[in-house]
């Protein structure tokens, strides 16, 4: 639409916040303090004893990990500003988990993967190219702000991907499937861009 | 489906209070298209430096209403848009938009039912839109909603939830008021429990297609207890906003 477009009356109310905040805020976007929940169903409770996490698809051999194996892999923590597409950011997130990283040099990839579907306990699936959760931007995360992540924030373990809108942060996260072309997710099928880079504004289809 | 989401300016045709903190925008588009009941429009603020404000707001309207969509919108304490629009914006002035988005919480007719919708406060927009959908397709889907709110002042589209509730369709509306209850009140008066899912839900069957939208801890409440009562996860929706979400 017009560029030089403005709202009659409307001033804003700009965030008293640093410049440096404002710097990491991206277009868009406003900063919370809380930590909102969204989710298309119910939250899912998940045995610890029934949870396993998975690397498969396209892998010479699919490896897993019971939650007490998930727990002994090298763990570290990560301090990350996350953007939901809704709107809001939240900068500063604390988080512990393991990289995606540390996860893949467990498996032999097919030299045809491409493109990555982390999938989840209740059904949810999204999508997003190899290199985007690979050297250290993508984790899975089992605490945050230093207790166990909570069922309706995707607990007991959910991906972060913090450079992508938070939909590719998938809640109770329970393996990640590589694959030599790209599917749409369950948001990206639904109108959700299939990309979603914050800083390119990649909300939508198309945008 | 490779159409980008073009914003485009929107005329506010009328603004209509619903409850002392809800009102209905009437928005003229000029790139009107159809929308899926439970849908939403972006709305955009821009301020003369350029600086801007989004969010997200439901529509309440159904989609037989062509030409328009209204969007009904909580004033959220301190909210930058809620608060501009509701304090500032008046008919005759325009503002961006784009949409329809959203595909999932999202109810047409051919879906079927039977439908429970469950609402918590202005969580009742995005199932209003079906609702209204649903009688103007003459829809006789059997079809239950159970709307919680504060206080009976609260209870937004209170008389055509009524009239909607009565018109022999197959649509029943139950509220639950959590706060405070008028004399001689005939409806719940407490939170959303599974007793009282059980209750109200029981005479849909076992697998009725649920959508709830609200407040977190009443979406997580009324999720859970429907699980508990026996429907299926994958016939239950979910939309939730708050604490943030001015």
């Amino acid at each position: 639409m017009a560029d030089d477009f403005v709202t009659r009356g409307f001033v804003g109310r700009r965030q008293i916040t640093s410049a440096a905040n404002t710097q990491r805020i991206p277009p868009g976007q406003h900063e919370v303090k809380d930590f909102p929940v969204l989710s298309a169903g119910p939250t899912p409770r998940v045995p610890l004893d029934r949870w396993s996490f998975s690397i498969e698809g396209f892998v010479r051999e699919k490896v897993s990990w019971t939650w007490d194996e998930f727990l002994k892999l090298p763990a570290r923590q990560f301090t990350v500003d996350i953007h939901c597409v809704t709107t809001w950011s939240k900068l500063d997130t604390r988080w512990t988990g393991v990289s995606v990283d540390t996860l893949l040099e467990h498996v032999d990839l097919d030299p045809r993967a491409a493109f990555v579907t982390a999938y989840t306990i209740e059904g949810y699936t999204t999508n997003m190219p190899l290199p985007d959760i690979l050297n250290g931007r993508a984790f899975v995360a089992y605490e945050y702000d230093g207790l166990p992540l909570a069922p309706a924030h995707g607990g007991p373990a959910r991906l972060v991907v913090p450079h992508l809108y938070f939909w590719k942060s998938a809640k109770w996260v329970t393996g990640l499937r590589l694959m030599d072309k790209d599917r749409s997710g369950f948001w990206e099928s639904a109108g959700y861009n299939n990309h979603g880079d914050p800083w390119k504004e990649q909300r939508y289809t198309g945008d | 489906m490779n159409r980008p989401l073009q914003w485009q300016i929107a005329t506010i045709a009328a603004i209509r209070p619903e409850t002392p903190g809800v009102k209905t925008f009437t928005l003229d588009l000029p790139d009107w298209m159809p929308h899926r009941p439970g849908q939403h429009y972006d709305l955009r603020l821009r301020a003369v430096d350029g600086y801007e404000a989004q969010r997200s707001y439901s529509i309440a309207s159904a989609p037989e209403t062509k030409g328009q969509v209204q969007l009904t919108i909580e004033r959220i304490n301190d909210g930058e848009v809620s608060g501009f629009l509701h304090d500032v914006a008046v008919a005759g002035d325009r503002i961006e938009v784009r949409g329809p988005i959203g595909g999932y919480f999202v109810w047409e007719v051919p879906l079927g039912g039977p439908l429970m919708l469950i609402a918590g406060g202005s969580g009742v927009v995005p199932l209003m839109a079906m609702l209204r959908h649903r009688a103007a397709a003459g829809s006789q889907v059997p079809a239950r909603l159970l709307f919680s709110a504060r206080s009976y002042d609260d209870l937004i589209f209170r008389e055509e939830l009524d009239r909607l509730g009565a018109d022999g369709s197959g649509l029943e509306v139950v509220y639950t008021l959590t706060r405070s209850q008028p004399s001689g009140w005939r409806g719940y008066g407490r939170r959303i429990d599974p007793a009282m899912l059980a209750t109200v839900a029981g005479p849909l069957g076992r697998t009725p297609l649920c959508f709830i939208c609200g407040p977190t801890l009443l979406v997580e409440a009324a999720a859970n207890g429907l699980a508990e009562i026996g429907v299926p996860v994958s016939r239950i929706r979910t939309e939730r906003f708050g604490p943030s979400g001015s």
